[in-house]
């Protein structure tokens, strides 16, 4: 798994605060543009670097000893995938955040950690501590982002916690990234104000999904999982909100213990009440967060649900609704969700187990996330001959 | 970790609820519910005695199926109303759009005598029963200007094919004047293949045209149904069959039976005969009531008894065929089953309230006149002019849509109206027939405890929501035909 964040003790600079730049392996580029770029020498080389680079980068600390540049890092060995066309941020105490990878099939920001839920399977556990500067990175990234990057992600936290500042963002990934589709993952409730819904509504995104949860068509099902009594009424007057102004919405539903049993309903209670959805996302459990301390009451083998997850699937597409199976072992499900099966959303390194070695669909399989194989997967993994 | 709060926590302390609009009936020893768009729920009478009585406990596995399903709603379900209406809303909808298939009458001539038919002619006087092209071009101009995004224009006879320069005319009259209006146009021939030939095959290739044709069953009945000269209907129909195939396409015919009383002594001979004919389904029509019920203005239970024994022997013997692993539905079937589990409406024009005539189809006659319904031009052959609803003459759609001579029948026959229907479980799906109706008790609404109609939907929808829900292996197959 990849390290976003990460930090050196090797490193100069002239700045005060941070400083975020693209990275660039081009010598030759034009003067004018360097400053908002960071060069990175690749080869382990002593060389004479170009003038006029915002930053320098290497791995190699002997590149600087003797660099008459202010702003150089020493990039730590498990940062090494950096390359071209990455967007990293710097700080003044040495600390490296690689904010946007070029090479990413799809990159998501976290705006924040602050929620108003405490999902008993949050992979990103909520703190209350003020984080606004997420938002703040996130705006000014997306002035730097690669006009064709063809989709990307905010996340949480809850996002809608900006109220306004949030609408802005939207705002500014429309003027500077129109071709560019974003999802923002959200709980939907800040929606039930059809004031904010229509907020959202004048930037006129042209393709801005809102990614909803719904755990349950039982409201009391879909609190607990969410720990917030009235959550449900209010996520569905959300997404009522939005799709009556024709905003894009997904639905997600994660796959545990406390949801399986009345999956197909709720599957059900989308196609009759919520058909104009746009996607429905039936994901695995991630084993990191909250998740691991509440594995008791959440976990259930794939193996043992796929018969109700191809019901599910069956629902949603008896009713023509869009929808994908994430974060599954194609040796854990039926050949009837295969249409719907996802091979991977991010581009985290799919893992493997030994037994998929022998596998041969492997290349068609999402594999596992790293937690899945430290911590808990299907007892029933067999490889196809 | 103590700061996740357990399950209970998130109870419902407030134990009442409030009941949404429902209807019941009692099918095989148990309770059927459906609610005011149709959702539908099978129980026992205890719990629809203590759902009524509001002692229906909430935290048991009825009382959450019955709130999801928006039966009742609680004070963690607000938002329950606000669906329910969006859905009648959503449902309603379709109707704004108005008609979509209109029906050409282009020619009444016939080379055919069938005796149930009424309104063909053995003639061969052209001017005298065939549309002209005067006639044709304002049909046209009025099928354009109703606001249906799609518009099917669908052949009719007699036998169309004996006036195909017309057909030919309005093709290009329609396709023509389309261009500026960009509506989804598309042809359809009814016609029985006699006279079909590579020319005219040719022509539908060319401008996307489907054929559909008549099968009653094998060889026996089919001509027994359709007697012509030289007595071989069947081999000229299966032979016309055959050569659209191949020329146009293997989808691009399909064939409709008409039940007489002489089909409902054995279905399994038609479906067998559909089935070798390379069919992937048939449709198991209701009786005609214009052979004798219109004639006679009497109703007739013994015809719609013996249709749905007919129905019934028909769709166990079809399910028989899925189980063996060859995919053949029954297209009734699948049109009242994709109502009930999607809640969508397939546009069939004889389950709808408001009814299907004029705002679900329409027919234009060879001379001109405009007629509801193709059932309603039936009864004018017979001399009852009541579903004439304009003339191209004179008449444009506003006219024809807004006269009273439409309105009238639509309105009077509603379902959410009619003494039995309003209180019927199966009101959601079913619908008005006031053509059928005016003809067998000369009112649009009818009497639905008397109506054959009422008779053979009513056990159609018990016998097919029973079945469904009582049978997994079943209930796939059902499922398999509504996608
Ligand atoms: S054996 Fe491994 S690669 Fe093959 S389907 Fe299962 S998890 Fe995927
Ligand atoms: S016609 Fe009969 S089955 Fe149909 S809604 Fe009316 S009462 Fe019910």
């Amino acid at each position: 798994m990849l390290q976003l964040r990460g930090s050196t003790k090797d490193f100069h600079c002239d700045f005060i605060g941070h400083k975020m730049l693209i990275i660039s392996d081009d010598s030759s580029l034009p003067f004018p543009l360097r400053e908002k770029y960071a060069y990175i020498l690749k080869e382990n080389i002593d060389t004479n670097l170009p003038d006029g680079f915002g930053a320098y980068i290497s791995q190699n600390a002997s590149v600087f000893s003797t660099s008459k540049h202010k702003n150089w890092f020493h990039i730590p060995q498990y940062m090494d995938y950096m390359e071209a066309g990455d967007i990293i941020n710097f700080k003044d105490d040495g600390s490296i955040w690689a904010i946007f990878r070029s090479n990413a099939k799809y990159n998501t920001f976290l705006l924040t950690e602050r929620c108003n839920h405490y999902c008993l399977m949050c992979s990103q556990p909520p703190k209350s501590k003020e984080d606004s500067w997420l938002l703040e990175r996130a705006m000014e990234a997306i002035e730097l982002i690669p006009r064709d990057t063809v989709r990307m992600g905010f996340s949480g936290g809850e996002p809608t916690i900006y109220k306004e500042k949030l609408i802005d963002l939207v705002e500014k990934c429309r003027g500077y990234l129109p071709q560019t589709a974003i999802d923002i993952l959200s709980n939907g409730r800040a929606f039930s104000d059809p004031e904010y819904a229509r907020l959202l509504h004048k930037i006129d995104h042209p393709n801005c999904m809102i990614c909803i949860p719904i755990y349950s068509d039982v409201p009391e099902i879909h609190n607990y999982v969410v720990q917030s009594e009235d959550a449900f009424d209010e996520t569905i007057q959300g997404i009522l909100n939005l799709k009556a102004l024709n905003q894009k919405v997904e639905i997600r539903i994660v796959i545990h213990q406390q949801t399986i049993g009345r999956l197909v309903e709720t599957c059900e209670y989308i196609s009759r009440n919520l058909l104009f959805v746009d996607h429905v996302a039936l994901m695995g459990l991630e084993i990191t967060g909250f998740t691991r301390a509440n594995l008791p009451d959440l976990w259930i083998d794939p193996y043992d649900y796929k018969d109700t997850l191809s019901q599910a699937v069956a629902v949603l597409n008896r009713s023509k609704i869009n929808n994908s199976v994430y974060n599954h072992q194609l040796c854990t499900v039926n050949p009837d969700v295969e249409d719907n099966y996802v091979h991977s959303i991010s581009d985290w390194k799919n893992e493997y187990l030994d037994e998929c070695n022998k596998c041969s669909r492997k290349h068609e399989c999402g594999g596992f996330f790293s937690s899945q194989i430290l911590y808990k997967h299907s007892d029933h993994i067999k490889a196809f001959s | 970790m103590t700061k996740f709060q357990k399950q209970n926590f998130f109870q419902n302390t407030n134990e009442s609820y409030e009941l949404l609009p429902f209807r019941f009936a009692r099918i095989n020893g148990r309770v059927l519910l459906t609610n005011l768009v149709g959702e539908y729920f099978f129980t026992k009478d205890e719990v629809l005695k203590s759902l009524v009585d509001g002692t229906l406990p909430n935290d048991s596995d009825d009382y959450l199926n019955l709130r999801s399903l928006h039966f009742i709603c609680d004070d963690q379900t607000q938002s329950a109303k606000q669906l329910l209406g969006i859905k009648t809303r959503t449902k309603l909808s379709n109707y704004s759009n108005l008609t979509s298939l209109h029906m050409f009458v282009i020619s009444l001539r016939c080379e055919h005598s069938c005796p149930y038919c009424q309104v063909s002619r053995q003639s061969d006087d052209k001017l005298a029963f065939d549309m002209s092209y005067e006639t044709a071009s304002k049909a046209v101009d009025f099928a354009l200007s109703g606001p249906s995004p799609r518009i099917k224009i669908e052949f009719q006879g007699g036998e169309p094919l004996l006036n195909f320069d017309t057909l030919k005319f309005i093709v290009h009259d329609a396709k023509e004047k389309n261009e500026a209006i960009g509506k989804d146009l598309s042809f359809v021939i009814a016609t029985n293949l006699a006279v079909i030939t590579d020319e005219i095959l040719d022509y539908c290739k060319l401008h996307d045209i489907e054929i559909s044709t008549s099968l009653d069953g094998p060889a026996s009945l089919h001509n027994h149904n359709r007697p012509r000269p030289g007595n071989n209907s069947y081999e000229l129909a299966t032979e016309g069959i055959k050569k659209v195939r191949e020329k146009l396409g293997f989808d691009k015919v399909n064939a409709l039976m008409t039940t007489t009383d002489k089909s409902l002594d054995d279905p399994r001979i038609i479906i067998d005969e559909y089935l070798k004919q390379g069919f992937s389904g048939i449709f198991l029509r209701p009786l005609s009531p214009y052979g004798f019920a219109i004639k006679t203005k009497k109703y007739n239970a013994y015809g719609s008894k013996k249709w749905f024994e007919f129905y019934k022997t028909g769709l166990e013997y079809i399910l028989e065929i899925n189980k063996s692993g060859v995919h053949f539905r029954e297209f009734y079937s699948a049109t009242i089953l994709k109502k009930i589990l999607t809640l969508k409406d397939p546009g069939y024009v004889d389950l709808r309230s408001p009814a299907g005539i004029g705002i679900g189809g329409i027919v234009y006659n060879y001379d001109g006149k405009i007629f509801a319904s193709d059932e309603g031009r039936m009864l004018a052959e017979m001399g009852d002019n009541t579903f004439e609803i304009g003339n191209l003459a004179t008449d444009n759609f506003k006219d024809v849509f807004l006269s009273d001579k439409l309105l009238d029948p639509l309105e009077q026959s509603m379902t959410t109206s009619a003494p039995r229907c309003s209180e019927c479980a199966f009101e959601q799906y079913c619908g008005a027939d006031p053509v059928f109706h005016y003809a067998t008790t000369g009112d649009f609404l009818g009497k639905k405890a008397e109506s054959d109609f009422c008779y053979r939907n009513y056990n159609t929808f018990s016998h097919l929501l029973d079945t469904y829900d009582s049978n997994l292996e079943t209930r796939s197959i059902f499922e398999s035909w509504i996608n």
